[in-house]
């Protein structure tokens, strides 16, 4: 029987904003137990979880991987470089030869958008999307959600800008998605080359200029600038891109109300954010990361849902 | 046969059984020292954020307490779904030495309380742990044992027992329900 998420988390766009909801509500009790001089509860135990990254990840994997050992699961992680995805093995197959180990979950990241839908799809573990392509990155939205719901009470009604190279960002998209549903506006701000076509269509505002989303925002969440785009043209330099776009603290002191600054790491200060507005008094970035371990083990938690037929099944063989 | 709801505590019994109840605890502890009053979630928090209080005004000393949600320490997590809510945990930073008296409603099965003990045994190395229970309504399916009891009741297995508290539920009461089937 699948839980309150079904068996897979793949995204955002799929979830109710009550499904959100109560991954949001069930984060918060997990933050205590990271608080704890043993900061481990045997939910999981028994449970074997493989984080399976395709791509360079250092902060998304760990926070994963704590989440899974304070919730005492057993974990592997693969990494494409060394295994045998380097010697051409599918997707596919790599995952069915975990899954004939006994696995029961996957943590998946690959550059390839949908492919943790392709994987949930062909395996009976629960898959969880740690971000594939361009497409999303759902336990970051949610931890953004959370972090901006801790600040505000809140979402409904309040306004979030998202800074950057939109584009390529699946940050963004979790965001979008995540946070209309749950009732806030939602801007994006960049240059025209790095945003989507269209993107208006996903129920969002374009502001072309850097202050004036400041002036209309109750938080900004700054995406990180990845420097190769730079050399594929997409922005002329990253001094231009900080003159015209950076988030500064002169441009913040200008704005009516102060904003709470959120950025998904990994930062290039002195590009999208300078280093006095990511170490200022309204920067929550590292609550974002402590809240990303409590986001993750409400997910697992969630997901590795009870199997209420094993129960049924053990009563009948008693009587 | 669904039978009727009965009342077995109003809300002044409620109140006369756990001002009883705070007098056992201060007495089984020969005092304050060291106690910490910790309260299971749900309603069992309720309860001894009363009971804290009971001891305030007559002893004049604020114990320490917290509260303790067991559900990721539950024994049947592998079974049961959909997923049970998870409550707040919140303890002293340390039990070590201390002397813990847990605070529930109702006792039943024993299951609830073992996954406390689990879950206090995380927090530290009590001195002594002590169980303190509204309601013992019998049908222990573990070795367990209340140490305080505010009221005992005899019920088939499959009839609810619910303690309501104002906080929650808008008054105070004991109440023995219908037999559902359920719980």
């Amino acid at each position: 029987m699948p839980g309150p998420l079904g068996k897979d988390l793949l995204g955002l766009a799929p979830l109710s904003a009550a499904q959100i909801e109560l991954i949001l509500d069930t984060a918060g009790p997990f933050r205590e137990i990271s608080e704890r001089a043993i900061k481990k509860v045997p939910t999981l135990r028994g449970a074997t979880i493989v984080n399976l990254f395709f791509e360079a990840s250092t902060r998304t994997r760990i926070s994963f991987e704590f989440a899974e050992k304070r919730l005492s699961a057993d974990t592997v992680n693969v990494a494409s470089a060394g295994s045998s995805v380097s010697k051409g093995e599918t997707l596919v197959d790599t995952a069915r030869n975990l899954e004939a180990m006994k696995i029961d979950m996957v943590v998946i990241r690959h550059s390839a958008s949908g492919a943790a839908r392709f994987l949930a799809e062909r395996i009976e573990s629960n898959v969880i999307n740690a971000g594939d392509g361009t497409h999303e990155h759902p336990t970051q939205g949610l931890l953004d959600m959370l972090t901006l719901r801790d600040r505000f009470g809140s979402l409904k009604g309040r306004r979030i800008c998202i800074v950057g190279d939109v584009l390529h960002s699946r940050v963004a998209r979790s965001n979008i998605w995540g946070l209309i549903k749950l009732g806030a506006e939602v801007a994006v701000c960049g240059p025209r080359s790095l945003l989507p076509n269209a993107i208006e269509d996903m129920g969002v505002t374009v502001i072309d200029r850097i202050e004036d989303a400041i002036a209309w925002a109750d938080a900004l969440n700054i995406l990180r600038l990845q420097l190769e785009r730079m050399q594929a043209g997409y922005i002329p330099s990253l001094r231009e891109y900080n003159r015209v776009f950076g988030v500064t603290s002169a441009r913040l002191e200008r704005a009516p109300k102060d904003l709470l600054i959120l950025h998904p790491g990994p930062m290039n200060r002195g590009v999208e954010i300078d280093s006095d507005v990511a170490d200022g008094p309204h920067s929550v970035i590292l609550d974002q990361v402590t809240n990303g371990v409590a986001v993750r083990m409400a997910v697992l938690y969630l997901l590795a849902g009870g199997k209420p037929e094993l129960a049924e099944a053990a009563k009948k063989g008693n009587a | 046969m669904p039978t009727s709801a009965t009342t077995v505590l109003d809300a002044r019994a409620v109140d006369r059984t756990l001002r009883r109840m705070a007098d056992q605890i201060v007495e089984l502890n020969a005092g304050t020292d060291d106690l910490v009053i910790v309260g299971i979630q749900r309603r069992g928090v309720q309860l001894a954020d009363r009971i804290v209080r009971i001891i305030a005004a007559q002893e004049g000393v604020e114990v320490a307490s917290g509260a303790l949600d067991i559900t990721l320490y539950r024994d049947d997590l592998q079974t049961v779904g959909p997923r049970p809510v998870v409550g707040l945990t919140k303890l002293p930073w340390t039990l070590d030495g201390k002397r813990v008296v847990i605070v529930d409603d109702v006792l039943y099965t024993g299951r609830t309380v073992r996954a406390a003990l689990d879950e206090l045994a995380d927090f530290g190395r009590p001195a002594r742990i002590a169980l303190a229970v509204l309601v013992d309504r019998g049908g222990r399916e573990l070795p367990i044992h209340a140490d305080i009891v505010g009221r005992r009741i005899d019920v088939a297995p499959g009839q609810r027992v619910d303690v309501m508290v104002e906080e929650l539920d808008g008054k105070d009461q004991v109440v023995v329900g219908s037999n559902d089937g359920e719980h």
